[in-house]
């Protein structure tokens, strides 16, 4: 019964933190990337003011706009916030662990992928379209190189559930695996990709033809928009928690973890936040937006990176 | 655990100098080309380092020191100089789009290591690896003197094959430092020569395209016969 509650209550606890702190980390390689470019920057609580604020406004909604408009911030966000949610951030041991499969989070992420660009053409603007379209070029390319990484891992340890993964990445000596070195590359790049940052699409912009998610969500305002800009905000938090927990799980509390194991891994977790923070920022104010036309090359090396990481296992495998 | 972490080491060295061989492929520049060349050199004096560490074989730190010198520091620097000098076209012009050759690139790695893996079955998963490895380095340096037209491109991907021989030879033991001496040394007189070769091409022709040498091959050049 006891472990029943708190289960339940480290479940609940994941809910919210996930929640609460993607806005923080928007915040922090806001202001980051502010002070690398020497500038002040707005303060790291901005994100959580702008979306108090854009709760609070009137939500203006376009006359032609269908109920699908309406619904798709609802839809997408909660979809968003249950993959961000599903992650193991600070514990394996979570009631919802059995459902945190590789490929129904790759699965959770097109759907609201494909609610957003139907919402953005859904009011039939030329930017709504133009931003549609895009995003949907970038997925179509993204996605199987997610599944390429996805496949080498589930290859190798034999299970595509997130929380298995990490207990075996956790409790076997698994060195320094080419593999997972390749592999690593390319989910950052397809994290890059989808979350819409530098040099594939740049988050500071609202008006600029090279855009592609600004120009998908030009029309929502008030409440929509916020949903909109928190299931970003959580979009970001899912990737940077999914490489942590399958890449670098340590400080993970796994089986048999205690009340203190848990602290731990909390505090490994927003180590592992800051970090990454710290190393988007870099990343985003070192190299400059790409043409549109050659995010297919970059994500194409993100593919090709996914196909040699397989290709190598095979190889270190037979070895 | 200790034989692991030698191994493990090693084999993430050449595979990352084959990733810069695809970021020679991924380039659109020339600095960036030459630039992507100079940090391949660096991980293959990386590599070879880590070789001559862990075979204790002293002579590999002469190899890793020569590539060092050479070809991640003297080549790129005057090969920018040529570039600076001469002040052409920076971009590059290829032959097949960018992601083509990419994925010929990965189809040649998939070759080499289906080539060398029955051969080889033998030896040691080391130098097995690093052979396959380091083959398919040379195969895509072929790849990029094939599919890009600039010549300053050229001589980088035949520098970018001659690294992928250093690596097979680093890993191999026993491999005499007479034979990878040479290699340094021809490589750098042949780097001389193309030197002068852009000089020579440049005057004539007023650009390093080698599309305008095509017309005097002797297979096309038969109708100015009289």
């Amino acid at each position: 019964m006891i472990a029943a509650a708190i289960a339940v209550g480290l479940q609940l606890g994941q809910l919210l933190l996930v929640l609460l702190l993607a806005p923080l980390l928007t915040g922090i390689v806001r202001k980051l990337k502010a002070r690398m470019l020497a500038r002040k920057g707005p303060p790291v609580l901005q994100p959580y003011r702008d979306l108090a604020k854009l709760l609070r406004k009137e939500a203006v909604v376009a006359e032609n706009a269908s109920w699908l408009f309406r619904a798709a911030p609802y839809l997408m966000f909660a979809l968003l916030w249950l993959a961000a949610a599903l992650v193991p951030t600070f514990t394996t041991r979570l009631p919802l662990s059995a459902a945190a499969d590789l490929i129904a989070l790759v699965g959770l992420l097109a759907s609201a992928r494909f609610l957003q660009a139907l919402a953005g053409v859904d009011v039939g603007t030329s930017f709504g379209g133009i931003g549609a379209s895009r995003e949907m070029m970038i997925a179509s390319l993204a996605e199987p190189a997610m599944l390429m990484v996805v496949f080498t891992v589930a290859l190798f340890i034999h299970s595509t559930s997130i929380p298995a993964i990490a207990e075996f990445v956790l409790h076997n000596d698994v060195g320094l695996r080419v593999s997972f070195a390749l592999g690593l590359i390319s989910l950052i790049m397809v994290a890059v990709a989808e979350t819409g940052r530098i040099p594939v699409d740049n988050p500071a912009t609202h008006l600029e033809l090279t855009m592609v998610h600004e120009a998908m969500v030009l029309e929502y305002s008030g409440r929509h928009l916020a949903l909109v800009e928190a299931a970003q905000m959580l979009r970001i938090m899912f990737y940077m928690a999914l490489i942590a927990s399958v890449f670098v799980p340590w400080g993970l509390a796994g089986q048999g973890a205690r009340i203190e194991d848990v602290g731990i891994g909390v505090a490994a977790f927003l180590g592992k936040l800051l970090a990454g923070a710290v190393l988007l920022a870099i990343f985003e104010v070192s190299i400059a937006k790409m043409r549109v036309f050659r995010v297919s090359e970059f994500l194409g090396v993100a593919l090709l990176l996914g196909l040699l990481a397989t290709i190598f296992l095979y190889v270190s495998q037979s070895a | 655990m200790l034989r692991g972490l030698h191994f493990d080491i090693a084999h993430t060295l050449s595979v990352s100098v084959l990733l810069f061989s695809f970021a020679l492929l991924y380039q659109r520049r020339i600095m960036g080309v030459l630039n992507a060349f100079a940090l391949q050199a660096l991980m293959v004096a990386a590599a070879a380092a880590w070789q001559a560490y862990s075979q204790e074989a002293p002579h590999l730190y002469a190899t890793a020191g020569i590539a060092l010198v050479l070809k991640a520091l003297v080549v790129p620097i005057a090969l920018k100089r040529i570039i600076m000098r001469l002040g052409i076209h920076r971009a590059i012009e290829t032959v097949i789009e960018v992601n083509g050759t990419l994925l010929a690139g990965v189809g040649l790695v998939a070759l080499s290591i289906l080539l060398v893996f029955p051969v080889a079955q033998d030896s040691a998963a080391l130098t097995r690896e690093n052979l396959a490895i380091a083959l398919s380095i040379v195969l895509i340096g072929l790849l990029m003197m094939i599919t890009r037209r600039n010549a300053v491109t050229q001589v980088v991907g035949f520098m970018s094959l001659e690294n992928g021989l250093v690596l097979a030879a680093v890993g191999v033991q026993g491999m005499p430092l007479v034979v990878e001496m040479s290699i340094a040394f021809s490589v750098l007189v042949a780097f001389i020569v193309f030197g002068m070769f852009f000089f020579r091409i440049r005057e004539r022709f007023d650009t390093l395209d080698l599309q305008y040498l095509e017309s005097f091959r002797g297979d096309r050049g038969q109708d100015h016969r009289p």
